[in-house]
């Protein structure tokens, strides 16, 4: 069985979720209190991660840390279609690893804004969120061409990719740390895009799409 | 924005008590610091376990250590209900009362404090709120086709707070120690302009109420921390889960709450257009109005 170490408002640990959702694939999720606990710097979880960040998923007993290898773990070992992690292509391959990398960033900005004005994490928050508006903007710009090209991903192939997943927590519970996408339409279309992905499911600050227009 | 940061000079806000931290988050002997009414405060335990408060001074930043016994220029402080509470006033010689707390078979804790973009009267008024439930909790506090708040009693009690009662609610996950759903009936009070309450069955023990509350700090007008208080009947789950639990359903009103435009509360009878499930706000905005509350509020035009 596999197991998720875990935390519900944890944008990164959604990734898991969403993905372990979406490939309909049985987990069992260990809580481990981020917040006010920071169980996550505990000495026991310590052992579990010396770098005292979760998620951890722990497949039978092999142990993957990190949100963007996991993705990368699940997607080669449970998806035979291969396209949510195109490895058989090598353009695709590239673009998917860009886009992961992309969400690095994210991560310590986006992200970074939200568990500020969330959780009281000490960052600048004028720079974390010129950080997030300055990456949104790039990734505003890229699903713009996109759509006119014809595509509706971050990659450009007819089928989401792992990094569609990875980027899509830290942009919708962005105005959390005060980061609005009211000038990122083609990103916003892009996050309903997602939200109608087969086995989609939410999380704490995030909604199921409206239904489609007739 | 300035405007919404600049320091509050609505006296009844002043010399009310505000919460600003659990107290089972505060280091002894260190200074920490947070912001309350636009202006900064900083605290820590002194030898005795003890709170100690005052306006930041520069000179002590937050982690350095601290002999409290040398903090002479000292705001009144008080620990209740799991929280440390301060005033830059002359607040009442007690806080309300929430006669659960002192039972000893109680699980009582701060559950989690949460930073939210918006001001303390919104987050109190959507604590009161039932229609929700079914949208924005769905599965766990309502469900469709389960939608209808019945009619509900609200009154001012003799202690000047505010009682809804009377509130029934399909639901199908009441609690965490819920196994099925089940009509749960609510008690709401606010005791306090920034605290709402609400009581509901336990479901190990259905005559008896779990509490919930969430006790407000304005940062500013427009930016909160709302800290989670629980006063549980469960002897199963551990303080963890159920500390979970409750970040799970706030962090489901988060975003409802943070898009409530404007942020402060309008106060005026007609500035929102309210439904019949409406009728615990439309009292709220009532006592607001009545205690001469403005931070916070967009108060009723004279």
């Amino acid at each position: 069985m596999i197991k998720l170490y875990n935390y519900e408002l944890s944008a990164n640990c959604y990734k898991q979720r969403l993905f372990l959702s979406i490939l309909g694939l049985d987990y069992e999720a260990i809580t481990i209190e981020f917040f006010p606990g920071m169980e996550h710097k505990s000495e026991a979880f310590l052992e579990i991660n010396p770098l005292g960040h979760i998620p951890v998923l722990d497949d039978d007993g092999f142990m993957v840390r990190d949100a963007h290898a996991i993705l990368i773990y699940l997607a080669a070992r449970y998806d035979p279609s291969g396209r949510w992690y195109p490895t058989s292509d090598p353009e695709l391959l590239a673009k998917t690893a860009q886009w992961l990398l992309f969400c690095e960033g994210t991560t310590s900005t986006a992200s970074a804004a939200r568990l500020h004005d969330s959780l009281h994490y000490d960052f600048d928050i004028d720079a974390v969120r010129a950080g997030a508006h300055r990456l949104f903007r790039v990734a505003d710009e890229h699903l713009w061409f996109a759509e006119q090209e014809g595509y509706d991903w971050l990659v450009p192939t007819d089928h989401p990719t792992i990094a569609d997943l990875a980027l899509f927590p830290d942009v919708i519970l962005s105005e959390e740390g005060g980061v609005s996408r009211q000038d990122y339409p083609a990103l916003h279309r892009w996050t309903d895009r997602v939200k109608r992905i087969d086995g989609f499911t939410p999380m704490p600050g995030v909604f199921f799409a409206a239904p489609a227009q007739a | 924005m300035a405007i919404a940061a600049s320091p509050c000079t609505d006296p009844v806000v002043l010399n009310m008590w505000h919460p600003i931290s659990a107290a089972a988050e505060i280091k002894p002997g260190r200074v920490h610091t947070t912001r309350l009414l636009g202006d900064s405060v900083s605290y820590t335990l002194d030898g005795d376990g003890q709170p100690v408060a005052w306006r930041t001074d520069p000179a002590l930043r937050p982690g350095m250590p601290v002999d409290a016994a040398r903090i002479t220029e000292r705001l009144p402080v008080i620990d209740r209900f799991c929280f440390v509470w301060t005033s830059y006033g002359d607040p009442p010689d007690r806080l309300f009362s929430i006669p659960e707390f002192d039972e000893s078979d109680r699980r009582t804790f701060a559950a989690a404090s949460i930073g939210v973009h918006t001001s303390a009267p919104r987050a109190v008024e959507n604590f009161l709120d039932m229609g929700h439930f079914p949208y924005v909790h769905t599965g766990i506090l309502g469900v469709e086709p389960h939608t209808e708040v019945v009619e509900y009693d609200v009154d001012i009690t003799e202690d000047n707070e505010v009682l809804a009662t009377r509130c029934l609610f399909y639901q199908p996950l009441a609690a965490l120690a819920a196994t099925k759903g089940q009509m749960t009936e609510y008690t709401y009070r606010v005791p306090h302009p920034y605290v709402a309450m609400l009581y509901k069955t336990a479901p190990p023990d259905p005559s008896r109420l779990d509490a919930i509350a969430i006790f407000v700090q304005a940062v500013t007008e427009e930016q909160i921390v709302a800290h989670n208080f629980l006063c549980m009947v469960d002897h199963t789950n551990t303080d963890s889960e159920l500390k979970i639990f409750q970040q799970k359903i706030f962090g489901q009103d988060k975003p409802i709450i943070e898009n409530q435009m404007p942020r402060r509360l309008p106060l005026a009878p007609r500035a929102e257009t309210p439904i019949r499930a409406d009728k615990s706000s439309i009292t709220y905005r009532r006592w607001l109005s009545d205690l001469g509350i403005t931070y916070g509020v967009i108060p009723e035009a004279a």
